[in-house]
């Protein structure tokens, strides 16, 4: 019978709950660290570091995340990570993670907490004052028209509708259904001043 | 990639230059390592003796910023002794092509291409136009004799590439340069792969463009491309940034490598013409000739039943750039810095770190009145305002940092560098307060929505008629939760009405008689359908497609990325039903060039495609190509009908060694970066590429440079360590990975560790005429002088993953890097650059 990685664990969990009857205290200690992930959710994911595109399990249990190992079915990585991808679940458990939308306000030395709603409203504000004082609807440019066989340069006042006063990068750290719903926003706001990690 | 990451194994020769996958790449060089174990050679050339190289069967040292020199050394070897791939170079290449007679190269004009204009800094590309015949077809010498024809052209532009100059250019031993011509040559045979492995090591220059076309044109010099085992393949080295540049979060695309549209062309017509290819020939595919049905169903899906025939599908509300209007990251930032923007994102991203000219991108963030930063962690560009030396209470930029949810706290896709795009489903709730990026996305807009409708403004059509139609509506209207199962569907596309499965008449063709009344029609898709993929997409409105070359990525079978079949029919690893690539599930582009004209493979044995004659088809018919999905369903070039040239994406179908279509000119030729040691090119009296901007306002004081200074002698570059992610946002605030990797140090050689006195363990001051950083001197062997002219050149190099935020660990490497950007793309300069280095204390 071939047996896989997974498949292992499995069966030498079930052979230490047996060796729990005996009266040896190493595999009880050892049965412990087994349970872990035997009861845990597994989710496959993928590893959010480099584009190699490594296959991640991640063992959840109660709302934490207990482990996160490669996935051994993966047909890139066969269950081996790097040392980013394999310390990857401390990106959770992490004292230095936000958890709550801070503002600095100008001038000031400090951030402050604030509530998602203010930050929101603020935020909006801000953007629609920036976009409808920047917004250019027309722009002079010159185009060349051709008349007869001759090429004559001439300037028109051409529809352009776009936002001068702001600015965005990134992300491509976002999953590709937020970087198309992001463009689709920022074009919505008249930006043209788009740019991400691609350019460097 | 045109490749992906298992095909590696599928190779005989892996020349790794402008990258160092074992460090930054890790789980990739198992394949490495496999095909290595089967016998392939593996070849590393860099500035330093990286993890890479310590593989390698063979290695040799450049100096950074010396590729073409040291890839034109190549062409001219292969040229020199004939040891192409004849029958490839003249079927899938322009080699045989005329250009005009009075073109002129840098070998002639001083290190110039005919049609420069020093004043403007820049090329007419007509100057580099070919001979056309009467009916305005490219003239050829089919024997590539013709003294005007391209591979003439190229063998005489790259004789001047001896290895004696090459190797007084690049610093690399002439037998190293040979060694590494002869192994790497010997993939032109044609049962033979090599391949090519790069990434920033090659972008990062003001010719980086230029460096990958050097390599594209051996690649298909020995018939490299479409193979597997082959191709020119770059690592990319953030998870989705594939994906992103997919999506189109760039100035000049939209999502599927449309042009943003510019501000001469008034309508979708105009549009349209402009940016769709013709040819007459009829073996060419010339795929973007389908320019109007991904336009058009791009607008209908941003638009949806707002865009109309009569409104020119909302066209008009997609904000347009000025003609020649750069929006690129170093003019962003030179805006800024000149106070042209009041507000900016840097969502997911950590400029005032990963930013060349570091302090420039720091000054520039205190102009602004307003910042939102989104991201896991603080950092450098958030918290710029108490950066060191910033007085905090002059700096009035008000700055909100959102929480946002990490990778495994939300469910989509990403697309790997071998274009996969992979599922990640959510394991566990956003930690706190913070939400998926699409969730503030998503709150963003509809706040702006509702403001915009209530109170109106500048065109609030532009935002309002956008679709969103994303998941559960409360009784206002409003969407409660972004389902991105939804907008993965609106990425792929819909029927927007039922449509009829018409024949596809070529010109001529008369249509078949109507058919018997009763008879059902015959449909493509009904209304509300998914797209099955992209070649049913319709230009007259009927069908939405966020990201054509996405289109089949979610359909009517099923969420296609989330697939994890393991089938590997072929053996070469191309893992068919494993999640889904683009395009239409092609695991190696240009694969119809991996065969014959007559569709027989190059390479049997690991044969990608071949083309079946007999294969029955459903329409009765027979013919059919197996194996990968190919590059068209069309018979091979042989086939005197129906048959059509490989390069499906040109509109000529063939490979371009001869490359019209950039700034600085149609061959790479070697120019300085624009900081080197030494105070001419060897190669010509063309100093630095001649098509670059150069950034020199004097109101922007932090725009400097200073080659051939004898306060900066020292060439240096930077790169990642494997324990660390770009600016270490992320890994820096992880505790295993900064234990590991802890502070920023910096490689030098035991020659110039003596010259200047410093020690293994030392703390040093680097200096650039931009800025300084501390670190700590790593005396090793890795790096070793380069002899340079007559002259010995050292180079030093050290990592960018680190930033004063994180307490201990030392400042931006980026710090030292300059404004400079590459002719056609813009991307930073950062990987060669002038320092100096002094012990402190």
């Amino acid at each position: 019978m071939a047996v896989s990685r997974r498949d292992f664990f499995k069966l030498s969990g079930s052979g230490l709950a047996v060796a729990t009857l005996g009266f040896n205290l190493a595999p009880v200690e050892a049965k412990a660290e087994d349970l872990a992930i035997r009861y845990a959710k597994e989710t496959t994911s993928i590893c959010p570091y480099c584009a190699v595109g490594c296959g991640m399990i991640v063992h959840t249990l109660g709302g934490n995340i207990i482990n996160i190992e490669g996935d051994p079915d993966h047909p890139i990585n066969e269950g081996a990570l790097c040392p980013k991808g394999s310390s990857a679940y401390q990106l959770r458990d992490n004292k230095a993670r936000l958890t709550k939308p801070l503002y600095r306000a100008a001038g000031a030395t400090e951030w402050q907490e604030v509530s998602w709603d203010w930050a929101v409203d603020e935020i909006a504000k801000k953007v629609k004052k920036t976009r409808d004082t920047s917004f250019v609807a027309t722009s002079k440019i010159k185009i060349k028209e051709k008349i007869g066989n001759a090429e004559v340069e001439k300037e028109i006042e051409a529809v352009v509708n776009r936002t001068m006063g702001i600015a965005s990068v990134g992300s491509a750290a976002m999953d590709n259904e937020e970087c198309y719903l992001y463009q689709k926003f920022l074009r919505g706001l008249g930006l043209v001043y788009i740019e991400h990690q691609a350019r460097i | 990639m045109t490749n992906h990451w298992i095909d590696v194994k599928n190779s005989d020769v892996i020349l790794i230059m402008g990258a160092n996958p074992a460090e930054n790449h890790p789980i990739s060089f198992r394949w490495i390592m496999k095909a290595k174990d089967a016998g392939a050679k593996v070849i590393v050339v860099d500035p330093r003796f990286t993890r890479s190289a310590s593989k390698a069967d063979l290695y040799a040292p450049l100096r950074s910023g010396t590729d073409i020199a040291f890839l034109g050394g190549m062409i001219n070897y292969i040229l020199q002794n004939k040891l192409h791939f004849e029958e490839y170079v003249k079927n899938y290449t322009n080699a045989a092509y005329l250009v005009n007679a009075d073109f002129k190269m840098p070998g002639e004009l001083n290190g110039l291409f005919s049609g420069y204009d020093p004043k403007k800094r820049s090329y007419d590309p007509k100057a580099w136009s070919f001979q056309k015949n009467a009916d305005e077809s490219i003239k050829k010498d089919p024997g590539l004799q013709d003294p005007h024809c391209v591979f003439q052209l190229m063998k005489k532009h790259y004789s001047r590439y001896t290895p004696e100059l090459v190797s007084r250019i690049t610093g690399t031993p002439k037998d190293k340069l040979l060694e590494v011509y002869t192994l790497y040559s010997s993939t032109g045979k044609p049962d033979k792969a090599g391949t090519e492995l790069y990434a920033m090591g090659w972008t990062q220059h003001t010719v980086g463009t230029q460096n990958i076309r050097a390599m594209s044109i051996i690649q298909l010099l020995l018939g490299n491309i479409g193979i597997a085992g082959g191709g020119i393949n770059a690592l990319r080295g953030e998870g989705n940034v594939q994906g992103s540049t997919d999506q189109g979060l760039l100035f000049h695309i939209l999502p599927g490598y449309m042009p943003v549209p510019s501000a001469d062309l008034p309508s979708t017509t105009a549009y349209i013409e402009k940016n769709t290819p013709t040819s007459k020939d009829p073996q060419s595919a010339n795929w973007w000739g389908n320019r109007n049905k991904y336009l058009i169903s791009y607008l209908k899906a941003i638009y949806g039943a707002k865009a109309t025939k009569e409104n020119d599908f909302g066209y008009n509300w997609l904000p347009k750039l000025d003609p020649g209007m750069n929006g690129s990251w170093l003019m962003i930032f030179d805006n800024m810095i000149k106070g042209k923007f009041k507000g900016f994102f840097a969502w997911g991203q950590n400029p005032a770190c990963s930013g060349s000219n570091t302090t420039k991108v720091r000054n520039a963030l205190a102009k602004l009145d307003w910042m939102v930063a989104v991201n896991l962690f603080d950092n450098e560009t958030a918290s710029f305002w108490k950066g060191p030396g910033v007085d905090s209470a002059s700096v009035k930029t008000e700055v909100f940092l959102l929480p946002a949810a990490a990778s495994f706290e939300k469910e989509g896709s990403i697309s790997n560098s071998g274009r996969w795009a992979q599922w990640r489903y959510k394991a566990v709730s956003p930690l706190g307060q913070s939400k998926p990026d699409a969730e503030i996305i998503h709150e963003l807009y509809q706040k702006l929505k509702g403001m915009y409708a209530k109170e109106g403004g500048a065109l609030p059509e532009q935002l309002t008629n956008l679709t969103w139609n994303y998941g559960f509506k409360r009784a206002d209207g409003t969407v409660k939760n972004v389902d991105v199962h939804a907008v993965a569907k609106e990425i792929n596309g819909y029927f927007l009405e039922d449509v009829e499965d018409k024949p596809k008449l070529k010109p001529g063709e008369k249509a078949p008689p109507p058919p018997p009344p009763g008879t059902p029609k015959k449909m493509l898709g009904k209304k509300g359908e998914l797209t099955a993929g992209f070649a049913q997409l319709q230009a007259d409105g009927s069908t939405s497609c966020g990201n054509w070359i996405y289109s089949q990525s979610y359909n009517e079978k099923g969420n296609m990325m989330a697939r994890r079949g393991k089938k590997d029919p072929t053996g070469l690893g191309m893992f068919p039903e494993w999640s889904w690539c683009w395009p239409v599930n092609r695991r190696i582009i240009y694969n119809r060039a991996s065969c014959d004209v007559n569709g027989k493979p190059f390479n049997l044995k690991k044969a990608v495609v071949y083309w079946n004659p007999d294969a029955p088809l459903p329409n009765g018919k027979t013919g059919a190509w197996v194996g990968d999905v190919p590059d068209g369903p069309w018979p091979p070039m042989a086939h005197e009908k129906e048959g059509k040239k490989p390069f499906i994406m040109r509109a000529d179908g063939v490979a371009a060694i001869f490359g019209p279509g950039l700034k600085d000119g149609p061959f790479p030729e070697h120019y300085e970066p624009m900081e080197c040691p030494i105070p001419e090119n060897l190669m010509s009296k063309q100093m630095n590429n001649p098509a670059v901007k150069i950034f020199k306002d004097t109101h922007v004081k932090e725009d400097v440079l200073a080659s051939n200074d004898a306060r900066f002698p020292l060439v240096a570059t930077t790169y990642r360590v494997t324990e660390h992610w770009q600016t270490g946002v992320m890994t820096r605030n992880t505790p295993w990975l900064l234990e590991l990797q802890p502070r920023q140090f910096c490689e030098i050689s035991v020659e110039l560790a003596k010259e200047t006195g410093i020690n293994n363990g030392d703390m040093v001051e680097i200096s650039s005429a931009r800025g300084k950083i501390d670190a700590v001197a790593m005396v090793t062997p890795r790096f070793k002088p380069f002899k340079i002219g007559d002259k010995i050149v050292h180079q030093i190099g050290m990592p960018w993953c680190f930033g004063w935020h994180t307490p201990g660990v030392g400042d931006a490497a980026n710090l030292l890097t300059p404004t400079a950007g590459d002719a056609n793309t813009m991307i930073p300069e950062t990987k060669a650059f002038m320092v100096g280095i002094a012990r402190k204390g």
